[in-house]
């Protein structure tokens, strides 16, 4: 309409020029290396040359036991990871920001910020005094345990099969339970006193009053926190390789996709690295996380938009 | 982008740097090395005394970060700012650099003769027909022991399994102590201080390695399987929560006096002598009867070659036959106890600890670590299964054998030697 009506109004260039700093970093920092990734990962270095192999590496990836074995270990190592952050982290999230939001508790200000600290320590801090407090011989661990009596139920958890991975996801969630809590802090404490007031004078107040209006009310950020929570643990690498080295012991059962891509891409002791190989699980690492994503905007986001004003 | 950068870089810190040395007349040798550690010693003790007796050469020694020295190197050496002299990595990293032609063929230097056919196979073409580094050191594996322990529970040091088996038993009897200071969590210890430590014994050496290699023996033979089994007999022995124990945790049991037996390499010495209060004694890796031929792993990690694109190719060569010389080897074994020279000509050192670990050359056959020769280039990596798989073993999650299938399985999906 504005077209046809002005015919000879100039192009408007400030648009490209207060766009373009962003978009050249953006696409010089995310979407090249993106690219190249892509890319790298249809190649294959034969020879001392880059070779293009279209998508070898990926039959490699899939249909080679050596290699599928480990990709479907740490997939499926990775989804029990993310399980532990939603089952765990997510509820106890809501109910710390639930509680911090309650006019009547005191020194909320402190737990809000003592609950939040562990989020800005370094992950090579969090994995060593977590190796130490859980360590047999010198961690407190054993040694609170036996205050209470319960010194039976000590094991090495870091160390065995069977545990180390979920003792590793409840480190991590202990972690980065600030950022579920201050989100939903944020998102409860803007709900509108009207809303509130209007429940009372309906008579629905103490526990329904949290399940039926203000949970409603959150939704949208407890979605924002599980697509937060998704791509961070599939993207996690840090805290295992702090904690268990990149061989991701005991036999592998803390191997997730990020420490598995490490191994492939720079090696690891006497095994050379393999950047094409390593590229192909970054792919796939990179398709996992669209595709979750997707299935979060598509299907889940466009319903809870309803809830909102 | 930033490789170039990083290329620019070190091309002008290398100009800077060999502007300032220029006025000298005398040829300048710069000395690539990742072992920073080292950087007094070779300041204070080896320069000098080569200067000394090499009057118009100077030596430079100038070692970057251990993790970045692979990368940093390569782009050195591509952009042809690397020093004369290169420090080498065993085996394939360095087999890498001499095929692309950054490492001059040394096999003719003289002093290369100073050395066994094992010291030089870590950096030699796979056929043993071109060697390309001089080889510097290696770390001898054994068992450490606290002598005061041993004196308080009358021990003898145990030399036979029988003997060394009854030791536990009685320091695991007795309480005071824990018998054996080894931890899985790591993963490397069981391999590196556990397998390869005790494995020489049961595949005679170099025999069974080379026959590994061509494939005449399988890793689920007897005598590759064996080492396994007595592995898994280790298991009492450790501390509580072995499973999560890490290697500095092995270490402090062991140098605070909690712990008597302590399956070591030599690079420990160094810090066991600073750390431990009570004496310390070693012994090498018990065999099945008294009288047997005891095997250790005396692995090779460390040497020097010869930068291809150097323009002082011949004072380089001379500093590199003084390298292989035993007043090289003199100097560098008694200013870093436990990292063991090569050189075949007896050298003296102080360290009592040393000594005892050097003596088991003389009456027994040295080998290196079974792995790391060709074995480990594919997929899976073998040096980094058998870290996982020792671990396993002595967790109780694999049987040996199973565990040693495995190994021969991964193995043989990549590795089809004689072709």
């Amino acid at each position: 309409m504005a077209a046809e009506t002005r015919p000879k109004r100039p192009f408007r260039w400030h648009i490209g020029v207060f766009l373009a700093p962003a978009l050249l970093v953006y696409t010089a920092i995310m979407i090249l290396p993106l690219a190249g990734t892509l890319q790298l990962s249809l190649f294959r270095n034969i020879e001392q040359h880059q070779v293009f192999v279209g998508f070898d590496n990926f039959r490699t990836l899939f249909g080679d036991p050596n290699w599928s074995v480990n990709f479907w270990n740490a997939l499926r190592n990775n989804v029990w990871f993310f399980i532990i952050h939603m089952l765990v982290q997510n509820p106890i999230g809501v109910m710390l920001a639930a509680l911090l939001s309650s006019p009547r508790l005191r020194f909320a200000a402190f737990y809000r910020t003592a609950i939040f600290v562990p989020t800005i320590l370094s992950f090579v801090i969090v994995g060593f005094a977590w190796k130490l407090i859980l360590s047999p011989l010198w961690g407190v661990a054993p040694h609170l345990m036996d205050l209470v009596g319960l010194k039976s139920f000590f094991t090495p958890w870091l160390g065995k099969e069977q545990y180390a991975l979920t003792a590793l996801s409840l480190i991590s969630v202990w972690q980065f339970i600030g950022i579920p809590m201050m989100l939903i802090y944020a998102a409860l404490l803007s709900i509108p006193e009207e809303v509130i007031e209007a429940a009372e004078c309906d008579g629905i107040t103490g526990m329904s009053q949290f399940w039926k209006i203000k949970l409603p009310l959150i939704l949208p950020s407890i979605g924002i926190i599980s697509i937060l929570t998704f791509v961070g643990n599939f993207n996690a690498f840090d805290l295992i390789y702090t904690a268990q080295g990149a061989l991701a012991g005991p036999n592998y059962s803390t191997d997730i996709l990020g420490t598995f891509l490490y191994r492939a891409f720079f090696g690891f002791q006497l095994q050379v690295g393999d950047p094409n190989m390593g590229a192909a699980i970054a792919t796939m690492m990179f398709l996992i996380i669209l595709g979750g994503v997707c299935v979060y905007l598509f299907l889940v986001q466009t319903r809870l938009r309803r809830y909102q004003f | 982008m930033t490789r170039k950068l990083l290329t620019a870089l070190l091309l002008g810190t290398s100009i800077l740097g060999t502007a300032g040395l220029a006025h000298a007349a005398d040829v300048t040798l710069n000395i690539e090395s990742w072992r920073g550690d080292d950087l007094t010693i070779w300041k204070d003790k080896l320069i000098p005394a080569f200067e000394a007796k090499n009057p118009g050469i100077k030596v430079v020694f100038a070692p970057s970060a251990p993790t970045e020295y692979d990368a940093a190197l390569g782009a050195k050496l591509a952009a042809g700012s690397a020093g004369d002299l290169i420090t080498c990595r065993p085996f394939d990293k360095s087999l890498e650099l001499f095929k692309k032609g950054n490492l001059a063929d040394l096999s003719a230097l003289p002093g290369m003769e100073n050395f066994s056919p094992v010291a030089k196979a870590a950096w030699q073409t796979d056929d043993g027909k071109s060697s390309f580094c001089v080889p510097m050191a290696s770390v001898i594996h054994g068992f450490i022991y606290n002598k005061d322990a041993f004196d308080k529970l009358g021990i003898k040091v145990p030399t036979t399994r029988d003997e060394f088996f009854a030791a536990l038993d009685k320091i695991k009897a007795d309480g005071t102590y824990i018998p054996m200071a080894m931890g899985t969590k790591d993963l490397w210890e069981a391999a590196t201080m556990g397998y390869q430590n005790i494995g020489p014994n049961y595949w005679k050496g170099e025999d069974g390695r080379a026959a590994l290699i061509k494939g005449e023996q399988k890793l689920t033979d007897a005598d590759w399987v064996a080492p396994y089994a007595e592995l898994a007999k280790w298991k009492p022995y450790l501390g509580d929560g072995f499973e999560a124990q890490t290697y500095p945790d092995s270490q402090n049991l062991f140098t605070l006096g909690r712990a008597a037996i302590y399956p070591a390499g030599s690079w420990e010495i160094g810090l066991f002598n600073t750390q431990a209060q009570f004496k310390m004694g070693a012994f090498p890796p018990p065999v099945e009867k008294a009288g047997d031929t005891c095997y250790i792993s005396d692995h090779t990690d460390i040497g020097m070659g010869l930068n291809a694109a150097s323009k002082n190719a011949d004072a380089a060569k001379t500093f590199l036959s003084w390298v292989a010389s035993p007043d090289f080897a003199t100097i560098y074994a008694n200013a870093l106890p436990g990292f063991f020279s090569l050189n075949s000509s007896p050298v003296k050192m102080e360290d009592p600890l040393a000594q005892e670990f050097v003596s088991w050359r003389d009456k027994c056959k040295s080998t290196i670590r079974s792995t790391y020769q060709i074995l480990s280039r594919g997929t899976p990596n073998l040096e980094n299964e058998t870290w996982v798989e020792s671990a396993n073993v002595i967790n109780g999650t694999d049987t040996p054998e199973a565990a040693a299938k495995k190994l021969q399985d991964g193995l043989d999906s990549w590795y089809k030697p004689g072709k």
